[in-house]
């Protein structure tokens, strides 16, 4: 792309433009149609979904297929073993879910470049062991410190990785190629040199407040206030802003749209609610909301602000679709690139802690590699795609989560290690296909 | 109504005279003057001595068989590269071009339609592209897109379905539209189309023509390249002709004809037929249904 500004003077006009031509040709057989003024609104569901078969067309296809696909294997599982809808085994894949899906955010924020961090995975055990440690030594430092080192040192590696990058302009695969193998050998050193609270290659949490954010739960009645809000904020959100847009004249979403969206979220969050309000102990009482549901909720609210209503945002689209584009509106590449980097490693952070809460420890036998493929999976499960620049973090919550059923499912089958392999790279292996599929769409304009 | 390549610069003023100028700021004088600009590449000479005035509300097409400098000619004028001799003369003032960003902040914008637009970003997000307006930090939407709707009315481009369907989806002729709408909408006041209507429909061809009318009609100086001469002549109000790095000839449109243009892109000068008419009048033929890649 970038080698047609160059060129020498000897190979002038024609080379640009007849590339650029080829493309051009099939455009104007299809797309001419009928002149219609661009402000058409969009006054029916059936228009609705017109134009939203036709964005599912150019490559946009949303969150419906991770939700057909997810109802799929819930069915599936459910089928195969009764206890998959159970309550205990919910709250235990929401346990589960927390971390896989922090791990396949961190990889969107790559994905959406058009690159890849193969070495998401270790950073996010470095981090977790980081806490881990500064937890459990003798004179323990206070969790929020400790909490704050792990994610600082993640995001930092992260964000050295990026800087090596777009420095030397070597391909993020091999960089982070190299960040994965490193990464293994120092989380190795890190329980080595860590050996006063690490027993056999494990550090073993004796923090409550980690502990509580993936075993503690919200109270009954907190679930439900949690829930309601959430759907009243949303609701709330999506009526002023499309009056706001009808007030100005501008087309928005017709009212049926709005209120289905609101109900989806609503009837699934009664559904989950519900039942995580059970009592699943065999004993005693365990119940409600983990917290883990709310720190990831709170996260795709903050990561979808970020992506999809600042500036930042913006620009990260705009660099995975087309970084000739981006650099010529004036947008630093390189800063964007260097700052998601920086945050798939705050949100590998994330994830070692998120992990280490869910097993109650760190260990030095971290599946890294594994990890990295989940990350991938999940996100581009949900639509986020590796070609960039297209896919939302709903998506990759929803792919995250897809992968977090397959990884409880599949245990719950006893199939163990080869079952969850295989069937990880089955979906993946779909989800990257679909991706291709809906690439060819959007670009045989 | 010619300038030779080796002239003082007196005879191209005098030709950007002849239509009126809507929307000069000075008047009288063209927005885009070039003084024996030449460039040079170690010992190629890619331009020499090129004597170009660029008018505000006219089209100017900039025509040149491959390898005449027509490339070269707009990397200078668009500050990517710098001219190694000769002066940049604008709104009257001269200029020195270090970069790309210099030329922008002047109102020189290139379109390239491939390099300048995102396919997976919508019509909005695509022209307000690096400009975006925000209201606490967040993106304004909704002044976004009256902003962006507005200057697609002003440029009188009606084709596209939704103002917020991805670019992708477009047809050539509407993402080129797109992208002169954010050149224009960014304070362009030049405007650098690079073969505009290279291998679009019938019907695509026809909306960025009326485009670029639309555009110097509205006061923007335009200079076109391209090697369709049925299209310059539909749109060029003056015509410029290199020929291997100097300026064969300039003047209005109306004192060419093609079979003049293409003696002047293939041998330099016209009335002279140095390889035999047989040579010029196959090429003239040619040229009329958008032949491109001929070789002298």
């Amino acid at each position: 792309m970038t080698s047609t500004g160059h060129e020498g003077p000897a190979t002038q006009a024609a080379g640009p433009v007849a590339v650029a031509g080829a493309a051009d040709e099939q455009i104007a057989a299809v797309g001419t149609g009928p002149a219609i003024t661009p402000d058409l609104m969009v006054n029916s569901l059936g228009e609705y979904a017109r134009l939203w078969l036709r964005r599912v067309r150019s490559g946009e296809s949303g969150a419906l297929p991770v939700i057909i696909g997810l109802i799929a294997l819930v069915i599936y599982f459910q089928v195969s073993q009764s206890t998959f809808l159970s309550a205990s085994n919910i709250a235990n894949l929401m346990g589960q879910a927390g971390w896989i899906i922090t791990i396949a955010m961190a990889q969107a924020f790559i994905l959406l470049l058009g690159e890849i961090d193969l070495s998401v995975g270790f950073n996010a055990a470095i981090g977790g062991t980081i806490t881990m440690w500064l937890v459990s030594i003798n004179h323990p430092w206070p969790t929020a410190i400790a909490i704050l080192a792990g994610l600082v040192v993640c995001g930092a590696i992260a964000a050295i990785e990026g800087l090596i990058i777009v420095w030397l302009k070597i391909p993020s695969f091999v960089v982070t190629l190299a960040g994965l193998l490193g990464l293994n050998g120092v989380l190795i050193w890190l329980f080595d040199v860590s050996h006063a609270v690490s027993i056999g290659g494990t550090i073993a949490n004796h923090n409550n407040f980690i502990n509580d954010i993936v075993n503690g739960n919200l109270s009954a009645s907190a679930g439900w206030i949690v829930l309601i809000a959430s759907v009243l904020l949303g609701g709330i959100f999506m009526i002023t802003r499309d009056r706001r847009r009808v007030r100005n004249g501008l087309a928005a979403p017709p009212a049926g749209v709005t209120v289905l969206k609101l109900g989806v979220m609503a009837v699934i969050g009664a559904a989950l609610v519900f039942v995580l309000n059970l009592n699943r102990a065999a004993l005693g009482t365990l119940e409600g909301v983990p917290w883990v549901v709310v720190v990831v909720l709170a996260l795709l609210l903050a990561t979808t602000v970020l992506l999809m209503r600042t500036k930042f945002g913006r620009y990260m689209y705009a660099v995975g679709g087309n970084a000739e584009a981006a650099r010529r509106a004036g947008i630093n590449l390189n800063r964007i690139r260097v700052l998601a980097f920086t945050l798939a490693g705050l949100f590998a952070g994330i994830t070692g802690i998120l992990y280490s809460s869910y097993l109650g420890s760190m260990s030095e036998n971290f599946p890294g590699g594994q990890y990295v493929l989940y990350s991938v999976a999940g996100g581009v499960i949900g639509g986020v795609s590796l070609f960039g620049g297209r896919g939302r973090m709903l998506g990759a919550v929803l792919g995250g989560f897809v992968v977090a059923v397959i990884y409880n499912g599949v245990d719950l089958l006893g199939l163990g290690a080869a079952g969850q392999y295989i069937w990880t790279a089955l979906v993946l292996l779909a989800a990257v296909a679909l991706d291709a599929l809906a690439r060819r769409g959007s670009t045989a304009r | 109504m010619v300038a030779s390549s080796a002239g003082d610069g007196a005879t191209p003023a005098a030709a950007g005279a002849a239509p009126s100028v809507p929307g000069t700021a000075v008047t009288g004088i063209p927005l885009l003057q070039l003084r024996g600009v030449g460039k040079a590449f170690g010992p190629v000479q890619a331009l020499a001595g090129i004597e170009l005035d660029i008018p505000a509300g006219q089209v100017t097409a900039l025509v040149g068989d491959n390898g005449a400098g027509k490339t070269t000619l707009i990397k200078c004028i668009t500050g990517i590269y710098e001219p190694s001799s000769g002066q940049l003369i604008w709104n009257g003032r001269p200029v020195h071009l270090h970069s790309p960003k210099d030329a922008s902040n002047l109102g020189i914008a290139a379109v390239y339609q491939d390099l300048a637009l995102a396919d997976n970003l919508d019509i909005v997000q695509n022209m307000l592209l690096g400009h975006e307006k925000t209201h606490f930090g967040l993106l304004d939407e909704i002044s976004m897109e009256l902003t962006a709707k507005q200057t697609l009315r002003d440029l009188s481009v009606t084709t596209v379905r939704s103002i917020r369907q991805p670019v992708g989806s477009l047809s050539g002729g509407q993402r080129q539209a797109v992208a002169v709408a954010k050149a224009v909408m960014q304070e362009a006041r030049l405007v650098i189309m690079d073969e505009p209507t290279a291998a679009l429909g019938v019907t695509q061809t026809e909306l960025v023509l009326d485009l670029i009318t639309t555009l110097a009609s509205r006061g923007h100086a335009v200079l076109v390249v391209s090697h369709n001469l049925t299209d310059v002549f539909r749109i060029a109000d003056r015509i410029a002709v290199l020929y291997l790095g100097r300026l064969a000839a300039v003047g209005p449109a109306s004192g060419f004809d093609s079979q003049s243009v293409v003696e002047y892109m293939t041998t330099g000068s016209a009335g002279r037929f140095g390889n035999g008419s047989g040579t010029a009048s196959a090429a003239s033929t040619g040229a009329s249904s958008g032949s491109e890649g001929r070789q002298t």
